[in-house]
């Protein structure tokens, strides 16, 4: 599980470099609260306190929440989210190893549904705001004011689409305030090195390749035929494989393994399903972004997809 | 010659640890205090004792014989006077008692007659049963009794005889001394194999990383003059499992569902070939066995040990250190510690470890399944771990054999690289004990049950029998009135006497009885019907009894009389 906190490092490094250090804040409030709910929920259960604080679940849950929340969002929202995830998605169904949703995912679906309002506050980028406004955001020191955020580019996209009569993709692409190279500026980095860290977890043998596989392929491949369809209406793949918590989500979220398939056909299925769920709500859902609700769904079906999907044993295999 | 090699799935590559024990070459450990020698040392029936305290036996004379097809002879170690038939504790995690022969040597050492034979001169039948007195099973460590494997299937042509030579498991060695220094009595006894099952090939699977085993197989082979294939295979546990040797040697993949003969193909070990070799052709049963002792010992080695010896006095020979705290039987995988350290060697011991805290510190506590299916992956049966540990631990047994949990063959694997280190297979032999007691009860139940139901038939048989007897009588009776009536009418028509009549008269008050015992029998019966009913209204407080003659006082006046009244008798 440390590993895998390991792989999102180079994600949080530019993530604090380009939209500031507030996200490091996000990232210790949500540790200290996963720790502390966590070790408050073992102890009502009389289960020993080091040997699973020490596994390091809670800590993947918890950044995990850190990274998928707006980074300037009240310190309580995160606060509140990170407890729910851990006391109420993983306690409550018999802690570890037995939840059947991604407590991280819930936590966002709870929030997003509960707060819309501030969780669609993402920082406007080049916004450069000292250490110290930043701060001061997060503990409410400082009014909020809505100059301070800007959608998120796959938000901007979408609602820029559904106001405009004449206005096309690539009218919007135009615009380099908010878009880079192919997706959101400053996140096509960021989801880059999630792509990165996610390979170094394939490469290590901590996940498989099917999930992540079969989510880009899933997420690709219906953005694909979209654009392909028509370029003036959909976006390209590249721009929404790199926007919003699409590699995270591939490599980070939908391998959770607990809530997730375990065989391998059973995985490939959920990861296609995720991807092409997570596009179906982003760009026909009422949500900004549809990684958690995708995987949340996903999660919903995955016991009836590892039964249908046992492989074969040993001997077996030429029966039908 | 090149050979295609197959892949099993799944398998793990934990530290061999072999180095220790094979830089001495194989010793005779010397004659123990005293053997105890279980009768019951194979699969199958348990051999019944055929000597007696007080009776001084020689080497290799029967002491136990086979009981049944399936079950294998056992023979006296050395020769000395039996002190015991009794029973001790056996080399089994359990540490249950079983049927001992125990023997003093008496330091002669002096065999039986041995009558070497010509197998070649005699039918199959009669080979399969000299090795079946002989004692021969499986060393490898299942025991199966080796003269029950020596027939091809009728439908099948046999194809491969599969000799297994791997010894895949960490520790081990005693196969790979056994090959370098005995290699042609075990091509010999392979022959022998061979021409009981006239396979089309005969492969013999070594692991790579026994260089000097397969030079030393090779050389025999060629110096034997047959046509063997002797074939080094990747190092990986459990390269050695006679089911993923056969996959990896042929492609061929056994199910537990069925024998590996329907398929063409037959295994054995190389140690089983050895014995099988002495005791044709030198006319020796299976008084011993290759031992390697290892672990935490000064001086790790082989030993040719006499079935019977205690585990500790074996031990000693190799200088266990000082905080050796106890003995594993077999590899670290599949192995266990035993219960005593006094227990025997046996034909299943291949290997003991001496156990030491430093050597396998105990293991971490367990913690959830995360499901994270690493061992899944690692199994060499493709089988899915944790459903099985999930349904095993929830007690769920059925579901645990949805997902085949007897084509495990416990070889570890899925324990071994548990992240959350879940002794896995602990679960799954819980699993299989519990599912075979449940069978056995049901068995139990079900003959009882049968047992119950033929009583119950039969009890009605015999009613209706009588019934039907009766029913004769009655309507003979009634015949013959009816008869006598018109004898009677005829009679009176005629003006006969009218003595005649007074028969009759006596059937009747033979019968009155009967029907007047049988209403006796009813009205009881009805009367004790009425006791028994239950009454729930006893005990109760006045007040209660007040509301409740209320309620009935209620129900009768709203309700017709008729339903109040007593139920119609059933027709009984
Ligand atoms: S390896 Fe252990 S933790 Fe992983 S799925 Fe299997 S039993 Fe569960
Ligand atoms: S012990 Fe059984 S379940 Fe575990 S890896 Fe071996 S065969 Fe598979």
């Amino acid at each position: 599980m440390t590993q895998v906190c390991l792989a999102l490092l180079p994600g949080i490094a530019l993530y604090a470099w380009l939209l500031g250090p507030a996200i490091l804040i996000q990232l210790l409030l949500a540790s200290a609260s996963a720790l502390a709910a966590e070790a408050l929920m073992l102890k009502l259960m009389h289960k020993p306190l080091g040997l699973f604080l020490g596994d390091g679940s809670a800590l993947v849950t918890a950044w995990l929440i850190a990274l998928t929340f707006p980074p300037l969002a009240p310190w309580w929202l995160i606060v509140v989210g990170t407890a729910f995830a851990v006391i109420i998605a993983k306690h409550l169904y018999g802690g570890l190893g037995q939840n059947p949703f991604n407590p991280a995912m819930v936590a966002f679906a709870v929030c997003i549904v509960s707060f819309p309002a501030l969780m669609s506050q993402w920082p406007a980028l080049g916004l450069h705001l000292s250490f110290g406004e930043q701060l001061q955001v997060v503990f409410g020191l400082a009014p909020r004011i809505d100059a301070l955020s800007g959608a998120t580019p796959l938000d901007t996209l979408k609602t820029g689409l559904k106001l405009g009569e004449n206005v096309d993709v690539a009218q919007l692409l135009a615009n380099q305030e908010i878009y880079g190279q192919f997706a959101g500026r400053g996140w096509e980095l960021i989801t880059g090195a999630y792509l990165l860290g996610g390979l170094w977890l394939c490469w290590r043998g901590i996940i498989t390749w099917h999930v992540p596989t079969a989510f880009i392929v899933g997420l690709g491949s219906l953005a694909a035929a979209l654009w392909l369809y028509n370029p003036a209406q959909f976006a390209s793949p590249l721009f929404h494989l790199f926007s919003g918590g699409a590699m995270l989500g591939a490599f980070f979220i939908a391998t959770d393994p607990v809530s997730g398939c375990t065989t391998p056909r059973g995985k490939l299925i959920f990861g296609a399903g995720a991807g092409i769920l997570a596009y179906l709500i982003r760009v026909f859902g009422g949500y900004p972004d549809g990684i958690a609700f995708a995987v949340l769904l996903m999660n919903l079906c995955a016991p009836v997809i590892d039964l249908l999907t046992q492989p074969a044993i040993f001997g077996m295999k030429d029966k039908s | 010659m090149l050979f295609n090699l197959f892949k099993f799935n799944g398998g793990v590559k934990p530290p061999t640890n072999k180095a220790q024990s094979l830089t001495l070459p194989i010793a005779q450990a010397p004659l123990p205090s005293r053997l105890v020698v279980p009768l019951h040392q194979s699969i199958g029936g348990t051999p019944k004792p055929v000597v007696q305290a007080g009776e001084r036996v020689l080497k290799g004379q029967l002491i136990g014989e086979a009981d049944g097809w399936i079950s294998s002879a056992v023979h006296a170690p050395t020769s000395g006077m039996v002190v015991e038939v009794g029973m001790h504790m056996q080399p089994h995690p359990s540490g249950l008692d079983a049927l001992c022969v125990v023997i003093e040597p008496d330091g002669h050492d002096e065999w039986i007659a041995r009558e070497p034979l010509d197998y070649r001169t005699l039918p199959p039948e009669a080979v399969r049963e000299h090795l079946q007195r002989a004692g021969v099973v499986g060393l490898g460590g299942a025991v199966f009794p080796t003269h029950g494997k020596l027939t091809a299937s009728k439908t099948v042509p046999m194809q491969e005889l599969v000799i297994n030579g791997a010894e895949c498991e960490p520790f081990i060695t005693c196969d790979d001394l056994l090959m370098r220094e005995r290699a042609e009595d075990v091509v010999r006894g392979i022959g022998i194999f061979r021409d009981l099952l006239q396979p089309q090939k005969v492969l013999i699977g070594i692991e790579d990383n026994k260089p000097e085993a397969i030079a030393a197989m090779q050389a025999a082979v060629a110096a034997v003059g047959e046509d063997f294939a002797v074939i080094a295979v990747p190092t990986r546990y459990p390269a050695g499992g006679a089911k993923q040797l056969i996959r990896v040697l042929t492609s061929k993949e056994v199910p537990a569902s069925k024998r590996s003969t329907d398929l063409g193909v037959q295994c054995f070990n190389v140690a089983t070939a050895y014995t099988a070799w002495r005791a044709i052709a030198h006319g020796e049963p299976v008084i011993s066995r290759l031992v390697t002792v290892t672990g935490n010992v000064d001086t790790p080695r082989n030993y040719e040990v006499l079935i019977g010896t205690p585990m500790d006095e074996l031990l000693a020979l190799a200088g266990p250190q000082a905080d050796t705290d106890g003995i594993v039987m077999g590899g670290p995988m599949m192995g266990f510690l035993v219960p005593d350290t006094t227990v025997p060697v046996v034909k299943a011991t291949n290997c003991l470890i001496a156990h030491s805290p430093k050597l396998f510190p105990p293991k971490a506590p367990e913690m959830p399944c995360i499901r994270c299916g690493s061992c899944a992956q690692a199994c060499p049966h493709e089988l899915q771990p944790f459903e099985m540990y999930w349904h095993a631990r929830s007690k769920n047994f059925g579901k645990t054999q949805e997902f085949h949990i007897f084509d495990c063959i416990e070889c570890g694997c899925c324990s071994f690289v548990c992240p959350s280190r879940i002794p896995l297979v602990q679960y799954f032999r819980f699993a299989k004990s519990e599912i075979w007691a449940r069978e056995r009860e049901k068995k139990a139940a079900d003959t009882a049950k049968d047992r119950f139901e033929f009583k119950q038939f039969r009890e009605e048989r015999e009613k209706a029998e009588k019934a039907e007897k009766l029913a004769k009588a009655a309507a003979a009776q009634a015949a013959k009135k009816a008869a006598e009536a018109a004898a009677a009418a005829a009679a009176e028509a005629g003006g006969a006497d009218t003595g005649t009549s007074a028969p009759a008269s006596t059937v009747d008050s033979e019968i009155d009885p009967k029907k007047a015992a049988i209403a006796a029998a009813m009205a009881r019966a009805k009367a004790q019907r009425e006791a028994a009913q239950p009454k729930n209204t006893e005990a109760l407080t006045p007040e209660q009894q007040k509301e409740v003659a209320e309620i009935e006082a209620r129900r009768q006046a709203g309700q017709p009389a008729t339903a109040a009244s007593e139920p119609p008798a059933s027709g009984a």
